[in-house]
Formats: structure tokens, C-alpha cells, sequence
């Protein structure tokens, strides 16, 4: 076995890893927050703040 | 409403709309530059050199400034109207507001699969690289490339998890090398600094043009590597700090940037290559910036553009999960697809559903489909996406003319770029036909199904009452 193959034994491990990071994550913030909150999320905020357009006549 | 402050630090994301938790808008100008450059530059290290396959080296400079011409259209058209519109989902967005609910829905599902195969596309580079490092530092038995294909997917998709400044600063700084990367290439081999390897007189004598001015419109098909991805600055719009000015900025600074490594990428490398091997994508010159730095017998050079090549590639399906992921996101948002896509993680503030839904999609692609239609079907559903934006920005003016609502950024001399893009597409379309006919009616076929299944099934679920946020004055004749 030279240094390759244990890359390609790192890349698998860090794959599932980094994998199941992001499963055990989005599980436990979906546990913990909810639908409400993570979905309340509105197109357009910052223009219902900013923005005034005037038609000119 | 006015007295809200959108940039506070306790309430940022929050909104009088009622978002508890939205995107974070911390970008600015350079991010953007570095999404939509960092999609692209791939294209300049490996795949243009295809157009010289088709038509020789002079047909692919053509294609390259055609293209550049049709894609400094994209910019500016694109630049005016998200600069407006400024949202996640991009052009799926613009074509909500602009055009109806039935385009936002091709344009959003144009987008997701442009960027996801694009994304699958860099992962399976990325694996042939490794494998080509691997047999240079004397791995003998072929390298296994499945684990760093999937390593690069799950890393960019876990960096696009955690947090969208974080992302596209690794995608600013990578992006940067890559693009000095040619710099230098060129100045060392040009004879700016030290001798000059160009060798363009005895290596076009009797190649001028090999296949005739046919040959320059088959070009045109790959002439459009050198920018693919630009129009994805877009994506930002909901996280950038001021869309009015960073949009625009980053992406005609983008433009600009693609126009200069085009041009230089082609200069050098149609200097130092025969166009046999360089056109060759597949058994020759793969990665034609490498190959020609290979032949400068600067060991520096070689490490640099080795470099830069791989971070090229990274660059590339990092901004792809970010751009697909908001597209995905924004469609969940306004339940053209599920709701549950439409949530934001309420601590890393990302669209973490859409994230990790694309996450296995690409790698079926990236380990099951060969890589040549994997790109093609990249390639068509982004020419797709580039033939709405006239029609989208000739309505947007005549709906909204310009004295009706505030812009970030007016595009000069319209309606002339709208009609050359659209006639460029027409070109492109036409050239994409002589070479994949088939997958370009399959393509078509696929995309008037969903959209039968759309009108018929989906639009009842979508939420119609919350599609026009923006607040403007209604449009002119209605």
C-alpha cells in the first residue's frame, strides 16, 4: 500500500464524515426549531424597506 | 415599516414581512465576482479547446469573441434586471415577475440543472486529476477516483452548509489564483518576461481554417465554455449587502475578467499547441493551459497552472452547489416545488434542505452518466436560460419603462443587446444541432413534459397570492 491508497481511504472516510455531519445537523435543527420559524423565509424583505417607487405622470 | 433596520445585528434577516429567519446578507462586489468568475474559469482550463476541434484555431477565436459578445449581453441584461429583482433564484425569480409563473418554472428547473451537472462535471475533473497527480508522483495501479469525486461534492456541499460568506471567500481567494495563474502563464511565455515560446505563424500556416466557415459556426457550441456560469451572479442577490451596486458591479467586473482569460487562454495555448492535439479534448490536449506550461519546462509554471487548474475546478462546483441550491430554495419558497425546500437554517443561515437534496443527485451524475453528456445537457439547459433573458428584458422595459422604477444599473442601448443575444442563441442552438441533435431534442421533450405537468398538476399547489414582492407601480398597459 503506498500513500494513494491510503488517500483514497481518507476521501471515503472524510466523505462520510463531512456526510454525516450534515444529516445529524439538519436532524437535530429540524428537532429543534419549527416549520414555522425554519420556514418563514419572504421574498422581498429588504425592497418592502428600501424601496419607493414613484410613477411620474 | 421605513424606521426597520435591516442591518441590525439583532434582527438581521429579519423582515415586515414576517421572516424570522432568512438569508444572510453579508456579500459584497467581490463575492459576486468570485461566484459568477469562479463557475467559469474551468471552462478556460479545460473544454474550449473542443472549438478548435470543430473549426481550427482561428474558428475558436472567433467563438470565443462571439460568445463573449453574447455573453456580455447576459451580463448587462442581467445586471439591470437583478439589480431590480434582486432575490434568490435569479432568473427564475425575474421570470415570476416578468414574464409568468409557467417560464419561472422552466427558467428555475433550466437553472438547477445547468448548475448540478456543471457541479457533477467539476467532481468527475476533479477525480481525473487526482488520478493524473497520482500516476505523476509513480502510483502504478490506477487510481481509484470515485472517493475524491465524492470527497469534493460532500466538502463544497458541507462548506456551502455552513455559511455563505465563508463559501464564496474560498471561492474568491481560489479563483484569484487560478486567474493569475494565467497571467503568469502568459507573461512568462509570451516574451514579456524572459524569451517567448509562441510559435502562432508556423503553427496556423495551412490551418487557417481546416473545415471552412462552417467549421467557425461548429465552433460556436464550445465557444461558449469560455463563460458558461456568468449569468450565476444572480444567485446572490437575497445575500449580498447592496444589490443594487454588487450586482452589477460584480458582474460586468466578471465579464470583463472572462473576456481578458479568454483571450489570453487562447493566445497562449494556440501558440505553443498544434491545433490536432490541442482540439482534441479527449486523447489530447485535456487540460490545454497544463499541457502548454508542461512545455515551458518551467517546473514553476507546471506547479502554478496545476494549481490553478484543480482550484478552477473547485471554484466551479462550489459556486454550482450555491447557485443550485438557491434556485432549488426559492422555487420551495413559492411552492412551485415543496415547501419544506424553502427553509433556512436558522444558525449557519443557508438553504439547507435544497443543499443536501442536491447532494445526491449530483453524485448520481458524477459516478453514473459519462462526462460528455453530463456537460451537453449543462450546456443546453443554460442556452435555454440565455434565450429568456431577451424576451424577459424587452418586457421588463416595456412593462416597467425606465422612468416608472428605480434601477441599480441601466444597460446602454437597448434594444440592441437583446436582439443580438437572442440572435446569437439562434446561432448557437444551430450549431449545438449539428453536433448533438439528439440530446437537444430529447432535451426539448423533457422540458415541454414538466411543463405539461406543471399547468396540469403543480401550479394549483403554488402560492399565488405571495408571488409579486417587489413594490412596484403596475405594469404599463394593465
Amino acid at each position: 500500500m503506498d500513500l494513494w491508497n491510503w488517500l483514497e481511504y481518507g476521501a471515503w472516510g472524510l466523505s462520510a464524515l463531512l456526510g454525516l455531519y450534515m444529516l445529524t445537523d439538519w436532524l437535530k435543527t429540524d428537532g429543534s426549531y419549527s416549520e414555522d420559524v425554519l420556514m418563514s423565509s419572504r421574498e422581498g424583505e429588504l425592497e418592502a424597506i428600501a424601496e419607493e417607487h414613484k410613477v411620474k405622470s | 415599516m421605513t424606521g426597520f433596520d435591516i442591518t441590525s445585528k439583532d434582527a438581521d434577516g429579519m423582515g415586515p414581512r414576517g421572516t424570522k429567519v432568512g438569508l444572510l446578507r453579508v456579500l459584497g462586489p467581490a463575492h459576486v465576482w468570485a461566484l459568477g468568475v469562479g463557475i467559469v474559469l474551468v471552462g478556460e482550463y479545460m473544454g474550449w479547446n473542443f472549438a478548435v476541434g470543430k473549426g481550427g484555431a482561428y474558428a475558436a477565436l472567433i467563438a470565443c469573441w462571439f460568445a463573449g459578445i453574447l455573453y456580455s449581453c447576459v451580463a448587462m441584461i442581467d445586471s439591470e434586471v437583478t439589480s431590480t429583482v434582486a432575490s434568490a433564484g435569479g432568473q427564475y425569480t425575474q421570470a415570476k415577475h416578468i414574464v409568468g409563473p409557467l417560464m419561472a418554472f422552466n427558467v428555475g428547473l433550466y437553472l438547477v440543472f445547468a448548475y448540478t451537472m456543471l457541479e457533477a462535471a467539476n467532481a468527475i475533473t476533479a477525480g481525473y486529476l487526482f488520478s493524473v497527480v497520482a500516476s505523476m508522483t509513480g502510483h502504478e495501479a490506477p487510481l481509484d477516483q470515485r472517493p475524491f469525486i465524492i470527497l469534493v461534492i460532500m466538502f463544497l456541499a458541507w462548506l456551502n452548509y455552513r455559511g455563505v460568506l465563508a463559501t464564496l471567500t474560498f471561492n474568491l481567494v481560489i479563483t484569484a489564483i487560478a486567474f493569475c495563474a494565467i497571467i503568469i502563464l502568459f507573461l512568462s511565455t509570451s516574451g514579456v518576461l524572459g524569451g517567448g515560446i509562441m510559435e502562432h505563424a508556423a503553427l496556423f500556416e495551412g490551418h487557417e481554417l481546416p473545415y471552412g466557415w462552417i467549421g467557425i459556426l461548429a465552433a460556436m457550441h464550445f465557444g461558449l465554455w469560455y463563460y458558461l456560469g456568468i449569468e450565476g451572479t444572480t444567485q446572490a442577490a437575497e445575500e449580498v449587502r447592496s444589490p443594487a451596486r454588487a450586482l452589477p458591479f460584480g458582474t460586468l467586473a466578471g465579464i470583463m475578467t472572462l473576456l481578458i482569460a479568454a483571450t489570453l487562454t487562447w493566445y497562449v495555448c494556440s501558440g505553443v499547441l498544434p491545433w490536432e492535439f490541442l482540439g482534441d479534448g479527449v486523447s489530447g490536449s485535456v487540460a490545454p493551459l497544463f499541457d502548454t506550461a508542461r512545455l515551458s519546462g518551467s517546473t514553476a509554471l507546471i506547479w502554478l497552472l496545476g494549481f490553478g487548474t484543480l482550484f478552477a475546478t473547485l471554484a466551479s462546483a462550489n459556486g454550482c452547489i450555491n447557485d443550485a441550491s438557491r434556485a432549488w430554495f426559492a422555487m420551495g419558497r413559492d411552492k412551485y416545488l415543496p415547501a419544506w425546500f424553502g427553509a433556512v437554517h436558522p444558525k449557519y443561515r443557508t438553504p439547507y434542505r435544497s443543499i443536501v437534496f442536491l447532494v445526491p443527485i449530483a453524485l448520481i451524475f458524477a459516478l453514473g452518466a459519462p462526462l460528455d453528456q453530463v456537460i451537453t445537457f449543462s450546456i443546453l439547459s443554460g442556452l435555454l436560460g440565455y434565450t429568456f433573458m431577451p424576451l424577459n428584458i424587452i418586457l421588463f422595459r416595456r412593462k416597467w419603462p425606465l422612468e416608472t422604477i428605480k434601477r441599480g444599473y441601466e444597460h446602454p442601448f437597448h434594444p440592441v443587446p437583446a436582439i443580438t443575444l437572442l440572435t446569437l442563441c439562434g446561432v448557437t442552438f444551430f450549431a449545438v444541432f449539428l453536433g448533438y441533435g439528439t440530446q437537444l431534442v430529447a432535451m426539448i421533450g423533457f422540458y415541454i413534459v414538466v411543463s405539461l405537468w406543471f399547468h396540469f398538476w403543480r401550479y394549483r399547489f403554488v402560492n399565488r397570492g405571495a408571488q409579486f414582492t417587489m413594490p412596484w407601480p403596475k405594469p404599463r398597459g394593465y
